[in-house]
C-alpha cells in the first residue's frame, strides 16, 4: 500500500533512530494513525511487513495500547482519565456526565462524526486532574459545567 | 566443556555451578524445589507468573529466580516466611478468575495449576467479585481455547514462535481482558501439532480429539514410535479399553523431547477407521468375500506350494522350460512401515522359501548408496573414521553449521526442523540450503543457494571446485534471483569455513550423486556427518533389512558369494544369486502376465492405478490394514496389525533403532510376523525365528551394525545402529536398480496410511496451505 510522501518521509527518519527494526513499532503506528485517523487492516499488514513482524505481533501491541485505534474516531477524540488522582477529584463523575451530555458509550462516536469517547488510565495530568485529553490537546481541572462550555467551543470550530 | 564456575548458597547448601545459569536451574538442579508456570527451558524468559520469587541477600525485594543469573557469592533463601507468602499470593490471584472447574476439565489430575495450588497454595479466596466469563472457543479441529482458566503464562504463544517458528498465537488487550488469540479473528491456521496445548499447564487449551473424553488416571500409557514419518518420534498413547484417546510425550522421553507434529500427536485414529480390514478376503469370480484365517492362509500356502513345485520341476527340465512362457516366479514387495524383524524375516522367508530375490520396497532415500559411499570413505581414509560419520537427530541441536541439500523437512521431517530450528535459535548454528524451491527453513538460513529444479549435484560440483558446475548454475532463478559468480563462491567460501557441519538431505541426491555428496564433505574441515531423509517410520530398517532386490541384510551385494554363503549358512538354505526386480519391474512384470506371485506387505505400489488393470494378471497376496488400490486387485488379503498393535523395533531416518510396544489390538487381525510364520509353516517349510525378541537377537547375529547394546532401546530410549566404518567395507559395489523418490508427504499426509486418519483430513490447512514456490 502507498502511503503519503510526507508518512514516508516521517516512517524514513524514524527507521534511522533505531539499531532494531521492531523498535520502531509503536511511533510508526501513531504517525500511521494521525494521518489516517485509524489503523486499517492494509495498514497493519504494510507495517508488519516493514518491520519484519507478523500481523499477530503488530495486532498485540495495537491490543494493548489504548490510544491505538482499529476504528475511526471523531473529530475530537475525548479521552476522560478516570485513574487514581483524577477518581478522588471527581473523574467517574466527568465521565458520567460527559457519556449523557454526547449520549456516547465508552468507544462509540456522535453521528455527526464530531465526537468520540473514552475512558482512559493515567495521561499523566495528575496535578491538574481532573483532566482530560483530546486529540493531543489537554484540558486541565474540569468540572462538568466546564466540560460543557468546552464542547460548545469544540462544536463552533467545527464550522 | 565445563566453563568457569561461581559458588552460591541456596538455603543452607552451596552449590557450584557454571557462571551464567539462571539460579531456578541452579536449583532445580540441585533438587530445590522453586515452582513455575511461565519459565520453560529452551524457551524465551517471561517472567510473567512469578511464582518463583526467591530471597537474595541485599536485594531489596523478593527477585524471579528464573531471570536472574548466577553470580560469585549469591546467597538466596528459597523456603523463608516471605517467599511461601509470595507464592501463596500470587497462587491467589491466579485462582481470582479461575473457574474451578477441575471436577469436569481435562487438565484434572495433571494440571501444574491443580498441583500448585496443592502444594503451595492458599486454602481460602478472599475474591469476592463475579469473575469474568467467556464463552470456549473452537479455533481449530484439534485445539479449542477457554479463556477464564488461562493463566498468561505465553508458553503456548512462546513455542508456536520460537519452537515451531509458526507464530499463530499472540496476547491481545490487556489487564483483566487480556486473552491469547489466534492468528485468523476467531481461527488458526498454522501446522496444527498441537504443541500449544500440550505445553499449556492448565486446561486453557484443550485438544479436540481428547477433550472430555478421559481422566488422566484411568488410562494406560503406552510408549512407542509413531507410524508415520521417517524421524521416529516417541509417542505415548493413552489408552482406555483398548482404545487410544491421545498421543503425546509429556514426559520428554525419547529423542523428540517433547516434541510430536499432527501425525504423532493425533494420527493414530486410523487403528479404528471403519474401513479397517478385520478378516481375510478371499477372491471368488469378481468378488472378494470374507474368509477365514484358515481358509486364507490355506489357498495362499497351497497355490504357493504348487508355483514352487512347477518351478523346481522347470528348473530340472530344460526341455519344459524352452516350451513354457518365461515367468519370473514370486516377487515381493514389503513395507516402510513393519518392523526390522518383520522386514528381516520377509526376505528371509522371501529368499529361502520363495527362492526370489524379487524383494524390493519403495525406496525413499538411498541409504545403500550412502553406506556404501561411507564405507569406500573410511577405506580411503582411516583417520577419517574416528568419529561416527552418520549424524543423530539430536546432533542437529549441537551443530554449528548444518547444511540442508533439498527435502522440506519442515513438511516432510517436524522432527528435523524443529532441532534445526533449535540449532539456530539456542545455539547460533549457522543454516546452509541448497534448494530448488523457497522452503519455510530460509526464514532460519545463514546462507541460501537457490537454483533450478534437478540442479543439486551442480551445486555440489561447483562445492568441489568444478568450474563447468559453477557456469551451471549461474543466471536467473524462476523468483528472479540472480545467481551470481559472487553469490556462489560467498556459499562455497563460507561452508567452507565451517568445521564439524551435519549434511541432510533429500531424495534429490541419490545414486552416483551421493558418493560426490561425500566427496564435498570430506573437503570440509572436522568431521562432517550425514542425515539421509527417507519417507516412514521404517523407511531405513527396510533398507537396512535388506528388503531390496540386490542388497543382503547389512548391505552385502546378492552377487558376492562370500555374502551369501554367510547368510546361506545361517539360513540352512540356498539363496538365488541373480540381482532381482524392483518395484517398478515386478509391476510391469505382473502386467505383462510374467510374475507368478506377487506377495505385498503392508504396500500399496498400484497407488493411483486401476486395479481392475491387474486382477487375473498374478496371483497376488496383499497383506495391509486397508482395501486400497493393490488389495483390490488381490486374490487373497490378509489383514494385518498396525504398528500400534504389535511390539518389535524400528530403525529411523538417522539409524536410531527404537522399540515399538504394542498399545491396542484389533480384532481379526494378525501381526505380519505371525502372518508370515502360518504362511510358512502351512507350506511345510520352516521360518524361524517366530517371537520378534528371538528374530532381533538373529539380526544382531547377522548384521553386524545391529550388534550394538539393547539396555537402552528395552528401557524405551533410541541407539545408534552401527557406522558402516565399523565394519569391514563392502566386497563390491551396490548395483543401484530402481527408483529412489520421495512421496512428498505434507504434514497433513501420511503415504496412502494418511488417507485413514479422520484428523487429517479433517483440518483446513490440509487445502488451503501452498507448496513452497520455486527458488
Amino acid at each position: 500500500m502507498q502511503f503519503t510522501p510526507q508518512l514516508e518521509d516521517k516512517l524514513k527518519k524514524l527507521m534511522r533512530n533505531y539499531p532494531i527494526k521492531r523498535s520502531a513499532l509503536i511511533p510508526m503506528l501513531l504517525f500511521a494513525q494521525d494521518e489516517q485517523g485509524f489503523l486499517s487492516q492494509e495498514t497493519i499488514a504494510e507495517i508488519a511487513g516493514r518491520l519484519e513482524l507478523t500481523v499477530p505481533q503488530v495486532e498485540e501491541t495495537i491490543s494493548y495500547y489504548s490510544m491505538l485505534r482499529k476504528k475511526p474516531a471523531g473529530k475530537y477524540h475525548l479521552q476522560v482519565c478516570t485513574n487514581i488522582s483524577c477518581l478522588l477529584r471527581g473523574g467517574e463523575e466527568l465521565f458520567e456526565h460527559a457519556r449523557k451530555k454526547l449520549r456516547l458509550a465508552p468507544g462509540e462516536t456522535t453521528p455527526d462524526n464530531l465526537f468520540s469517547l473514552e475512558e482512559v488510565e493515567c495521561i499523566g495530568a495528575c496535578a491538574w486532574a481532573p483532566a482530560i485529553q483530546v486529540n493531543y490537546q489537554f484540558h486541565h481541572e474540569l468540572t462538568p459545567e466546564r466540560f460543557d462550555q468546552l464542547i460548545r467551543e469544540l462544536e463552533r470550530s467545527r464550522t | 566443556m565445563m566453563g568457569e564456575t561461581v559458588k552460591i548458597r541456596v538455603d543452607d547448601r552451596e552449590l557450584e555451578v557454571q557462571r551464567g545459569t539462571l539460579l531456578i536451574e541452579a536449583c532445580r538442579a540441585a533438587g530445590i524445589e522453586v515452582p513455575s508456570f511461565c519459565y520453560y527451558p529452551g524457551l524465551s524468559l517471561q517472567a510473567a507468573c512469578r511464582m518463583c520469587l526467591v530471597e537474595i541477600e541485599k536485594a531489596p525485594k523478593l527477585q524471579t529466580a528464573c531471570t536472574v543469573p548466577v553470580t560469585e557469592g549469591m546467597i538466596v533463601r528459597s523456603n523463608t516466611e516471605q517467599v511461601t507468602q509470595a507464592r501463596r499470593s500470587m497462587l491467589e490471584f491466579l485462582l481470582g478468575n479461575h473457574p474451578l472447574d477441575c471436577p469436569v476439565c481435562d487438565k484434572g489430575g495433571e494440571c501444574e495449576l491443580q498441583d500448585m495450588v496443592f502444594r503451595y497454595g492458599a486454602s481460602e479466596s478472599r475474591y469476592g467479585e463475579a469473575k469474568r466469563h467467556v464463552e470456549e472457543q473452537q479455533w481449530s479441529p484439534v485445539v479449542y481455547f477457554d479463556a477464564p482458566r488461562c493463566i498468561l503464562c505465553y508458553r503456548c504463544v512462546r513455542v508456536c514462535d520460537e519452537g515451531m517458528g509458526v507464530g499463530a498465537l499472540s496476547v491481545v488487550n490487556r489487564g483483566v481482558h487480556t486473552e491469547i488469540a489466534p492468528n485468523h479473528g476467531d481461527h488458526l491456521e498454522c501446522e496444527e501439532c498441537g504443541m500449544c496445548i500440550d505445553i499449556c499447564p492448565v486446561g486453557a487449551l484443550t485438544s479436540g480429539a481428547y477433550r472430555y473424553k478421559a481422566r488422566p488416571w484411568e488410562m494406560q500409557y503406552t510408549s512407542t514410535i509413531c507410524t508415520h514419518c521417517g524421524d521416529g518420534c516417541k509417542t505415548t498413547l493413552s489408552v482406555r479399553n483398548n482404545k487410544i484417546l491421545r498421543g503425546n510425550n509429556r514426559d520428554r522421553s525419547g529423542i523428540n523431547g517433547e516434541f510430536l507434529c499432527i501425525k504423532g500427536r493425533y494420527a493414530y485414529d486410523f487403528v479404528e477407521h471403519p474401513s479397517r480390514l478385520r478378516q481375510p478376503l478371499i477372491r471368488r469370480g469378481r468378488e472378494l468375500v470374507e474368509t477365514t484365517w484358515e481358509e486364507a492362509i490355506g489357498t495362499v500356502a497351497a497355490k504357493w506350494s504348487e508355483i514352487l513345485a512347477r518351478r523346481n520341476k522347470a528348473a530340472n527340465n530344460t526341455l519344459a522350460e524352452t516350451s513354457e512362457k518365461r515367468s519370473e516366479g514370486f516377487g515381493v514387495i514389503g513395507s516402510n512401515h513393519t518392523t526390522n524383524e518383520e522386514n528381516y524375516l520377509l526376505q528371509k522367508f522371501a529368499r529361502t522359501v520363495l527362492q526370489t530375490n524379487h524383494v524390493d520396497h519403495h525406496r525413499t532415500a538411498d541409504y545403500a548408496a550412502l553406506i556404501h559411499a561411507l564405507a569406500n570413505e573410511s577405506a580411503e581414509q582411516p583417520s577419517q573414521a574416528q568419529r561416527p560419520p552418520l549424524a543423530r537427530s539430536k546432533d542437529i541441536v549441537g551443530a554449528s553449521a548444518i547444511l540442508l541439500v533439498g527435502n522440506n523437512p519442515t513438511e516432510q521431517h517436524p522432527l528435523i526442523a524443529w532441532n534445526i530450528r533449535e540449532a539456530c535459535r539456542l545455539n547460533g548454528a549457522r543454516l546452509y540450503i541448497i534448494h530448488s524451491r523457497r522452503i519455510p527453513l530460509l526464514r532460519q538460513s545463514h546462507r541460501f543457494l537457490p537454483l533450478g529444479l534437478g540442479h543439486e549435484a551442480d551445486a555440489l560440483r561447483h562445492l568441489c571446485g568444478e568450474p563447468e558446475a559453477t557456469q551451471a548454475l549461474l543466471g536467473e532463478t524462476p523468483s528472479g534471483d540472480n545467481v551470481t559468480a559472487d553469490l556462489l563462491n560467498d556459499f562455497r567460501n563460507r561452508l567452507q569455513e565451517e568445521k564439524d557441519v551435519i549434511v541432510v538431505f533429500g531424495d534429490e541426491i541419490t545414486g552416483p550423486d551421493v558418493s560426490l555428496l561425500i566427496r564435498m564433505g570430506s573437503r570440509l574441515s572436522g568431521q562432517t556427518r550425514y542425515i539421509a531423509l527417507g519417507d516412514y517410520s521404517n523407511s531405513r530398517g527396510a533398507s537396512d533389512m535388506g528388503l531390496l532386490p540386490h542388497l543382503l541384510p547389512g548391505y552385502r551385494p546378492v552377487g558376492d558369494a562370500a555374502a551369501r554363503a554367510f547368510f546361506e549358512d545361517r539360513w540352512k538354505s540356498p539363496i538365488p544369486a541373480t540381482v532381482g526386480l524392483s518395484v517398478d519391474d515386478m509391476v510391469a512384470a505382473t502386467l505383462q502376465g510374467g510374475m507368478d506371485a506377487l506377495y505385498v506387505v503392508g504396500a500399496n505400489p498400484l497407488k493411483g492405478r486401476n486395479p481392475e488393470d491387474f486382477c487375473g494378471k498374478t496371483f497376488l497376496v496383499v497383506q495391509d490394514l486397508f482395501l486400497q488400490e493393490t488389495a483390490q486387485a488381490a486374490d487373497v488379503v490378509l489383514p494385518a496389525a498396525s504398528a500400534y498393535e504389535k511390539s518389535g523395533t524400528v530403525t529411523n531416518t538417522c539409524g536410531e533403532l527404537q522399540r515399538l510396544r504394542k498399545a491396542v489390538g484389533v480384532l481379526g487381525t494378525r501381526t505380519d510376523l505371525q502372518i508370515f510364520a502360518s504362511l510358512a509353516a502351512a507350506m511345510g517349510a520352516t521360518l524361524h525365528p517366530s517371537q520378534p525378541e528371538e528374530a532381533l537377537e538373529e539380526i544382531r547375529q547377522m548384521v553386524p551394525e545391529y550388534n550394538i547394546p539393547l539396555a537402552n532401546v528395552l528401557a524405551g530410549g533410541a541407539e545408534a545402529v552401527l557406522n558402516p566404518n565399523g565394519f569391514k567395507p563392502l566386497a563390491a559395489p551396490a548395483e543401484t536398480s530402481g527408483r529412489v523418490y520421495s512421496a512428498q508427504d505434507t504434514l497433513f499426509t501420511s503415504g496412502t496410511l494418511g488417507r485413514f486418519s479422520n484428523i487429517l483430513n479433517l483440518v483446513p490447512e490440509r487445502n488451503i496451505r501452498k507448496e513452497p514456490g520455486p527458488a
